[in-house]
């Protein structure tokens, strides 16, 4: 037990080990996983989709399942990332206490939280690729523009990932979250286009949405699935990536203060 | 050059100061022991010496590196056995050991093969694909140890490793330490259980209230802060014990009460020996003097909590 070992500063990819630690977990229980990430929203988009759908008339000339089957692969994504941000950080923070271990080696807590933030984005975009590879297979979607809903899948689930981060290191116990759904979440996914076009709001309404995270991924998402390109989709990347940054930084600053004190 | 050098360390939490000038030495592969009641400040100087929370005043350096500047580099060559059990519990013994490793930055390739080692021993070498959930408490604490030595450290802290042991698991955990000093680590021990420290430290120091009250071995604490004989006395409920106390307290150098027991501690512990011999209702016993008792005299009876 004596030979050296080579031990690797951390850098800019100790993140990474803390990540492969959350999917080697994950792995473990990815079947079940996957079906319940993807049976809920399903369920929701078909109800409507066919039910309430067969009653509208066809959205900027797209039937209503497939305008709300983009605002679904949306939905959940944010969904993805933000009960991986809340509730499963939270379990590996506060309850498992499983960050004070990794905090015990060379690896500090900018590793931790990052290694977070990008583990709920990679889940965000497991249940995102999900959702997408249900819909194309029922020809919900078209074109060739389709792959490139990934990525804004991605930066839509890392800019939820760090909002969630916020609450979770503000969090004194599980209750804690319910908040953040009500609040924020639940309110958000009504005015962001997820369900209905946003010119049925109030313009006042509809303005604050139209800059919320999830509608700046809905407006890449919904032109792409369509086989569009989205306007503006320059603006909507920078605001996504923007909210990501200062929300991640400000989640590490307070997670710090709560842990390190 | 010292594993742990501390001095003048100053922690203050809202008005109340956990760590207040405390400074000490620990010389390369030697244990050395952090001991106190509960609240002096002990687990807060851990954190301090682990670069886990910045000091209001004082330096550490440990390993060689300036805490907690330079407190990542210092880690690298450092394990750790925190007070309370934080195993990933969706993992085998093994998958525990080899997430582990990789924080250190270690690759795959050599983490494995040093698992069945590490594995053997925690006396654990048949656990390797154990589920966390089937694991007793002493073997959790044992696999917390052998994942402490993943990246070979040269210097362990160890927080309280012994507490809510059995005997046995407890008399393996010393073992085990008293291996990793001969081969040359520095292990770095809190404890409140003194026989362990009596049995394991080169040197301790005790500290109360953040403040080092003692330092030294053992045997020098034990020498310098108490007479050499112990006659505990005890009653059996029929109310001699304080009439006892009063007419023969003149046979020990210090006499201690607390509640049914009367302590007699002295150089020459036959008068009272004989006297107690001639007294009905009592019971005693006659031990030599150790290092619970030095720590008792230092920090009082009373409870802390």
């Amino acid at each position: 037990m004596s030979k050296q070992l080579a031990i690797a500063r951390p850098g800019l990819f100790g993140f990474f080990p803390v990540w492969q630690r959350n999917f080697l977990v994950w792995r473990k229980l990815a079947l079940p996983s996957i079906l319940g990430n993807l049976a809920d929203p399903l369920i929701y988009m078909l109800g409507l989709g066919y039910g309430l759908g067969a009653m509208l008339p066809s959205i900027d000339g797209q039937p209503y399942v497939a305008f709300l089957a983009a605002g679904t692969v949306c939905a959940s994504t944010m969904n993805a990332a933000t009960f991986e941000a809340l509730y499963s950080s939270f379990s590996r923070m506060h309850v498992q206490k499983t960050w004070d271990a990794i905090l015990n080696t060379p690896l500090g807590l900018a590793d931790v939280v990052a290694g977070e933030l990008i583990w709920a984005a990679t889940k965000s975009l497991f249940s995102g690729l999900a959702i997408l590879l249900v819909i194309t297979a029922m020809g919900l979607t078209q074109g060739s523009l389709l792959l490139w809903a990934l990525p804004a899948i991605v930066l839509t689930g890392l800019a939820f990932a760090a909002l969630g981060l916020i609450w979770n290191a503000l969090a004194p116990s599980y209750d804690f979250f319910m908040y953040y759904f009500t609040l924020f979440i639940t309110p958000m996914t009504l005015i962001s286009g997820v369900f209905f076009p946003t010119d049925q709001l109030p313009p006042w309404l509809a303005s604050i949405g139209a800059w919320l995270p999830l509608a700046q991924g809905v407006a890449l998402v919904r032109p792409l699935l369509a086989g569009e390109v989205p306007a503006q989709a320059l603006l909507h990347v920078v605001v996504l990536l923007l909210t990501a940054g200062i929300a991640y930084a400000l989640a590490l600053r307070l997670t710090r203060r709560r842990l390190l004190k | 050059m010292a594993a742990l050098d501390v001095s003048g360390l100053h922690k203050t939490y809202g008005d109340t100061a956990v760590v207040a000038g405390l400074s000490f030495t620990v010389e390369p592969g030697t244990c050395f022991g952090l001991l106190g009641p509960n609240g002096a400040g002990k687990t807060t100087t851990l954190r301090l010496c682990l670069g886990l929370t910045a000091p209001d005043g004082g330096e550490i350096t440990l390993g060689g590196h300036s805490i907690p500047a330079d407190a990542q580099s210092a880690r690298a060559r450092v394990g750790v056995v925190p007070q309370f059990d934080n195993l990933d519990p969706d993992f085998t013994c093994a998958e525990n050991l080899l997430v582990f490793g990789r924080y250190f930055g270690l690759k795959d390739a050599d983490i494995r093969p040093r698992i069945p080692q590490l594995l053997e021993f925690a006396s654990l070498g048949s656990k390797a694909n154990a589920k966390l959930s089937t694991l007793s408490g002493g073997m959790k604490r044992r696999l917390t140890l052998a994942r402490a030595l993943v990246a070979n450290p040269d210097i362990v802290f160890l927080d309280e490793p012994t507490t809510g042991l059995d005997p046995q698991a407890r008399h393996l955990i010393w073992e085990r330490l008293k291996q990793l000093k001969s081969v040359g680590k520095t292990l770095i021990l809190t404890t409140h259980f003194m026989d362990e420290a009596e049995r394991l430290c080169d040197r301790l120091i005790v500290i109360d209230h953040g403040r080092k009250i003692a330092e030294g071995s053992p045997r020098e604490l034990i020498a310098t802060h108490i007479e050499p004989q112990v006659i505990e006395v005890f009653d059996e409920s029929c109310g001699q014990l304080a009439d006892f106390t009063e007419n023969h307290r003149h046979l020990a150098e210090r006499v201690e009460q607390s509640g049914e027991t009367a302590f007699f501690y002295c150089r020459d512990p036959q008068p009272l020996l004989s006297a107690l011999a001639a007294a009905d209702g009592l019971r005693y016993v006659h031990r030599a003097a150790n290092l619970e008792d030095v720590f008792i005299k230092l920090t009082g009876r009373e409870l802390r909590d």
